[in-house]
């Protein structure tokens, strides 16, 4: 059984207040809250264990390699890979996609191409694309959710034509919260030889995820939304892609040999890891990780479920609420604006003053809003570290902001 | 030195403790102000660096100055309705010495008036400023 009481105690800023009032934080989609165990290794790393990874061979050199390199391990038993040499560890998922993007699809496509996404993608999974449509002459083909918010894998399978070279889909909508079944759609796409680009940015947030299960090629996470350090994350680039792919930063580090007149890369995973990483970031990032696994994020997807019908049963029972996209299989993040002329920012603004941290605006997700006529909402999305009555305070000054702006 | 309007504002503020009501009174006093012609709303007067959209249209004539304005966030647009107070019908040279983010320091809207960038406060004093300058 999943204890939110005693969990809430690794976290120390949930205890603080803001506005007077005790902090309800649910503002988790864009960033997660850190435990202490994540504070304390990143201040340990700074104070005792600190130097440059890869290079030196002194012992503080040697200390913080050993301490850096066993989170590749960390992260492909998150992600259930089978090698950990298939993971590249960096700054996050949009260096990740971006990665992907330069790397390796701009080596395999040409004017023409066709990379299949859908809607409700984060801009970190559309922009990098649009780099390639203007530089390259490749075409965006753009999959629509339905007015549920839910995304057919079919919908995804059958955008797929003679040209199209790569999908890249959401694990979980940021905005709706709707969780797509990329295990199909990478079924689908690999029968016709297109591999399949996921942003777990959210998904490995919220289930446990195994990529050899689901069997995509790639899969991007982001580590301060795992509870990790800001500045870290990492990528799951299967053996074969892998050998598809070329360099995407040159410098330090990814290198073997450097010449007048060439150069020999390092090994994969290393080649893609150029100049000095985010060290303590990423060595937080792996105790953040083994601090989620310990607490079982099966357990943590089970809690966040009850959460996910308790909030929806009670954000929906207000009739001036409007909820976008009602997902059949939705995770712990909800988006509304309300009736009357109030505009998002007014409703964050009234829920700040009770303390109530909530997103407002776009979300890094244009095409999304364009599709359902709107220009801004607010989100509230929660972690396993929130609770019943911060749903309730929720409710509660939703009542307050119609009320003020109604 | 403020307009008489708004120092109505702070003696009504004074009486107003719970931040509940001072914002219930700024957003009123947003609905109270005039509409924007949809004419006005055009880029020129567009003022960038908010979060929401705000439109400021500024005239000066016979040496008095003013401006109308709109938003689509009722608090912003509220806020927009305070500076009216503040600057509406001040001669030019009146209006240049106005001290706005002290003056509205004084309502305890102190929120608005920090780093955020997002709620375009300062992007609207911006303005006045420029063009008054």
């Amino acid at each position: 059984m999943f204890d939110v009481n005693a969990t809430r105690k690794d976290f120390p800023i949930l205890s603080r207040t803001v506005n007077g009032k005790p902090l309800v934080y649910l503002d988790n989609g864009a960033s997660s809250q850190k435990p202490q165990v994540v504070i304390d290794a990143v201040t340990k790393a700074y104070a005792e264990e600190y130097a440059n990874v890869h290079r030196g061979l002194h012992f503080l050199s040697n200390l913080a390699t050993e301490k850096y390199e066993s989170v590749r391990g960390i992260v492909a038993k998150f992600l259930g890979a089978r090698d950990e040499d298939e993971i590249v560890l960096n700054s996050g998922t949009t260096e990740g996609i971006n990665m992907v993007a330069y790397g390796w699809a701009m080596e395999n496509m040409s004017a023409g191409d066709e990379i299949v996404l859908s809607v409700m993608e984060h801009h970190a999974n559309i922009v990098p694309w649009h780099f390639l449509r203007e530089r390259c002459g490749v075409v965006l083909k753009w999959v629509d959710v339905d007015h549920h918010g839910n995304l057919d894998p079919q919908a995804v399978i059958d955008a797929i034509g003679p040209k199209t070279r790569l999908v890249a889909v959401t694990h979980m909508s940021n905005v709706l919260g709707t969780r797509v079944d990329v295990k199909a759609i990478t079924k689908g796409a690999h029968a016709q030889g297109v591999p399949v680009l996921v942003d777990g940015s959210q998904g490995a947030v919220h289930a446990p995820v195994n990529v050899d299960d689901i069997g995509c090629d790639f899969y991007a996470i982001t580590g301060h939304k795992l509870c990790g350090p800001s500045g870290s994350g990492a990528i799951f680039v299967k053996k074969e892609r892998m050998a598809e792919m070329r360099p995407f930063i040159g410098g330090g580090d990814m290198i073997k040999e450097v010449h007048k007149d060439h150069v020999i890369y390092n090994d994969a995973p290393m080649k893609f890891e150029a100049g000095t990483p985010g060290i303590v970031q990423t060595i937080g990032f792996g105790v953040a990780l083994d601090y989620l696994m310990t607490l079982g994020m099966d357990k943590i997807a089970a809690y966040e479920d009850q959460l996910t019908k308790e909030a929806a049963q009670k954000l929906g029972a207000l009739n001036f609420l409007h909820l976008q996209g009602q997902p059949n299989d939705k995770g712990a993040i909800f988006s509304f604006t309300l009736d009357g002329a109030g505009h998002a920012h007014d409703i964050s603004t009234i829920l700040d003053k009770r303390g109530i941290a909530v997103r407002a605006g776009q979300h890094c997700a244009g095409p999304l809003m364009d599709h359902m006529g709107i220009t801004a909402s607010c989100r509230a999305s929660f972690a396993f570290y929130n609770t019943s009555q911060e749903i309730d305070a929720l409710v509660d000054a939703l009542h307050l902001a119609h009320d003020l702006l109604g | 030195m403020a307009s008489q309007a708004f120092e109505d504002i702070v003696d009504d503020f004074e009486f107003i403790d719970d931040w509940e009501d001072r914002y219930r009174y700024v957003i009123e006093l947003g609905k109270a102000m005039d509409d924007m012609d949809d004419a006005l709303k055009v880029e020129a007067n567009k003022v960038h660096g908010c979060a929401s959209q705000v439109w400021l249209h500024i005239t000066k004539s016979d040496d008095q100055f003013s401006f109308i304005g709109d938003s689509d966030a009722m608090i912003v647009k509220g806020l927009i309705a305070v500076l009216q107070k503040l600057y509406n019908g001040l001669a030019i040279s009146d209006a240049r010495g106005v001290n706005a983010l002290e003056e509205l320091g004084r309502l305890g809207l102190n929120d608005h008036l920090s780093a955020q960038r997002s709620n375009g406060l300062r992007s609207m004093i911006e303005r006045i400023t420029a063009s008054v300058a």
